[in-house]
């Protein structure tokens, strides 16, 4: 007893490892590369970049919903619509800044999501999925009718090519994009690191236990799902900045919550990284495949369904040795000056 | 008289729907797996027949003999490798497996056979009508994908409760550790269920090959009104699906009576209302998760 005293004194419960702050550095250092590619490299480089960075911020957007919030939507395109619509709308249909636009865009697919959540949470799992891909499909089939916003051929986002030459235009799509990026990394680090990420870890791993404990399951789930209908919209405002053509059916289509399902579970759900890594992925193999159609959907979708059968925490999870690198920690680590006792090895593992 | 057409039309229209969703409700009733890859099942049926009927010059109907027998082993095969793996595994698994496999199929028939539109060649069958006067005309085949739709129905139900099988499925579903100890396989028993939805799914893939011009999309278009069924009739009720599959059917054609665009928007909206209003569904079966 004596010695289990004297070690439980020495153990410090610590929210960061070397790893870590490695990591925030490189990611520091990273970014501010990329910060200048607008002054190094072409604007075809640019657009490219765009396109993954864009990738990384729904992935890890659908990240937020399903590998923290445990909900499989296969409806985020709402959102996506919703972005690159509102955008349009507030930038040249009201005449506002297209970077206030921007912002304005994500606040509507906030608000529009809040009373969604109260029609989508009716249902749970599977059913869950399909349910907010029909929501999905409301929108879409509704926005087809308006004429104002260019019914089913959809309408041409003019007010950044107006206002600016190409290549200046490019480069402020690009930098909202990296801004984009480490605002969605930013966001869904510190929510998980709050205290309502321990809750969501907890409704993760078993929402009746969770809520007998006094979390608050169905407000925090509202709250993750709004959140992430407001990053989703993000990344359909950059899409439409970038495209400059927002249309229906390209933007309210499934196909976006494949893309996403893939790049998550491909590069390990349920953590930070995991997104990036499998954004990353994907964008090589769709570049690179690029010549032969959609085969690289079929490679990615087969990768998908053998990683989640013999690899649930992704390449990812291969990377860091099943979770022993973490450049964004969320949970607690003991750190114990005896490291044989026993119960602080095991809890490192256990307290993710 | 025009608007008792469109309700006509709408409840035979509910049975090609409720053919479509019996195989999604059994296989939710005995195994809680939500199918995502029904509906490019339903198009890969139809496509074989297709390719039956055009390239081997096999009678529309007849291709069944064929497609039937595929589809119940491709459903045993199925569930004893990828999906009994994923329901071990648990959690999101079951989703997304079934979510990778639909969009890997429908890519797949991009790949092969375009996204033009196809049609299986049924002859004047698919277009006889019994025309009862001047603006009410029930189209034979219609009638029929309503009859075996309802048949279905029937055939399911009685194996679930007249059968040794049924009962075990049964079992199985309420608790699969007891069904277990009682000497029941769960695993064929999950795999006699997904082969036996995936027959139902190839009978629903030729009817709507039949009946409508497809392409590869319809995967998606068809999934989703199979759900909207199931949902509408109440989770667990295979007559719950009938019902849910007329009501779907009935909004849409009434939906298309106001204006041709909103036939489908209407249908998600009154699916949308009986979620809000009652989640249960029309014929709610107590589900135990």
């Amino acid at each position: 007893m004596t010695t289990d005293a004297v070690a439980l004194e020495n153990v410090k419960v610590s929210r960061s490892t070397k790893s870590s702050w490695a990591g925030l550095f490189v990611g520091v250092v990273v970014v501010l590369i990329l910060a200048t590619a607008p002054y190094v490299v072409g604007r075809g480089l640019q657009q490219n970049l765009v396109i993954l960075f864009s990738l990384i911020v729904l992935g890890t957007m659908w990240n937020l919903l399903a590998g923290y919030g445990g909900m499989v939507s296969i409806g985020q395109q709402a959102y996506i619509g919703i972005g690159a619509y509102g955008l349009v709308v507030c930038g040249d249909i009201i005449g506002l800044d297209p970077f206030v636009s921007v912002a304005l865009a994500v606040v509507i697919a906030g608000v529009i999501s809040f009373p969604i959540t109260f029609v989508a949470f009716r249902l749970s799992g599977g059913y869950f999925a399909i349910g907010t891909w029909v929501i999905a499909e409301v929108l879409r089939l509704i926005v087809m009718q308006v004429d104002v916003l260019g019914g089913g051929s959809g309408i041409t986002f003019q007010a950044m090519s107006e206002s600016m030459s190409p290549g200046r235009r490019i480069a402020y799509v690009y930098w909202l994009s990296l801004v984009a990026v480490v605002i969605a990394i930013a966001v869904t680090y510190l929510l998980m690191r709050s205290r309502l990420g321990l809750g969501f870890t907890a409704i993760r791993d078993d929402s009746v236990a969770a809520g007998s404990l006094g979390v608050r399951v169905v407000r925090s789930r509202r709250l993750v799902f709004v959140v992430s209908a407001m990053g989703c919209a993000l990344g359909g405002a950059m899409i439409a900045a970038s495209t400059l053509r927002v249309e229906p059916e390209s933007l309210f289509s499934v196909q976006w919550s494949a893309f996403m399902i893939f790049i998550v579970v491909i590069g390990g759900i349920g953590t930070i990284e995991g997104p990036i890594v499998g954004a990353i992925i994907f964008f090589a193999l769709q570049q690179w495949l690029s010549d032969l159609g959609t085969w690289y959907l079929v490679i990615l979708g087969v990768l998908a369904i053998v990683i989640t059968l013999y690899l649930p925490k992704g390449v990812w999870g291969l990377i860091s040795g099943n979770g022993r690198i973490r450049l964004f920690p969320v949970g607690y680590t003991l750190k114990n000056p005896l490291e044989k006792y026993s119960l602080a090895g095991r809890a490192k593992k256990d307290i993710a | 008289m025009e608007w008792l057409n469109a309700v006509l039309q709408g409840i035979l229209l509910g049975g090609l729907y409720a053919l479509l969703a019996a195989g999604l409700s059994l296989m939710f009733g005995v195994m809680r797996i939500v199918n995502l890859a029904h509906g490019a099942l339903a198009i890969l049926a139809a496509y074989l027949g297709v390719v039956l009927s055009q390239n081997f010059g096999i009678p529309a109907f007849a291709t069944l003999i064929v497609i039937l027998p595929v589809m119940f082993g491709l459903g045993w095969v199925l569930q004893m490798t990828l999906l009994n793996k994923s329901l071990v595994r648990g959690g999101l698994a079951p989703i997304l497996v079934t979510f990778g496999l639909a969009v890997v199929l429908i890519q797949l028939f991009q790949e092969i056979f375009s996204a033009d539109f196809k049609s299986i060649q049924a002859g004047s069958i698919a277009t006889n009508s019994i025309v009862i006067n001047d603006q009410i005309a029930i189209g034979v085949f219609p009638l029929l994908t309503f009859v075996v739709g309802v048949a279905v129905i029937v055939a399911l139900q009685l194996f679930l409760s007249r059968t040794r099988s049924g009962r075990a499925m049964r079992a199985t579903s309420d608790d699969k550790d007891a069904a277990q100890l009682m000497g029941i396989n769960n695993r064929r028993i999950y795999a006699l269920a997904t082969a036996i939805a995936l027959t139902t799914v190839g009978l629903a893939g030729v009817f709507l090959g039949i009946r409508t011009q497809f392409n590869p999309t319809y995967g998606d278009v068809t999934l989703v009104f199979a759900f909207e069924a199931v949902i509408i009739g109440g989770l667990g009720s295979l007559w719950g699906t009938l019902v849910g599959g007329m009501v779907l059917g009935i909004a849409q054609t009434l939906g298309s009576q106001i204006n041709p665009a909103y036939g489908i928007l209407i249908g998600h909206l009154v699916f949308l209302a009986i979620l809000v209003f009652r989640p249960t569904g029309l014929l709610p079966k107590a589900v135990n998760s």
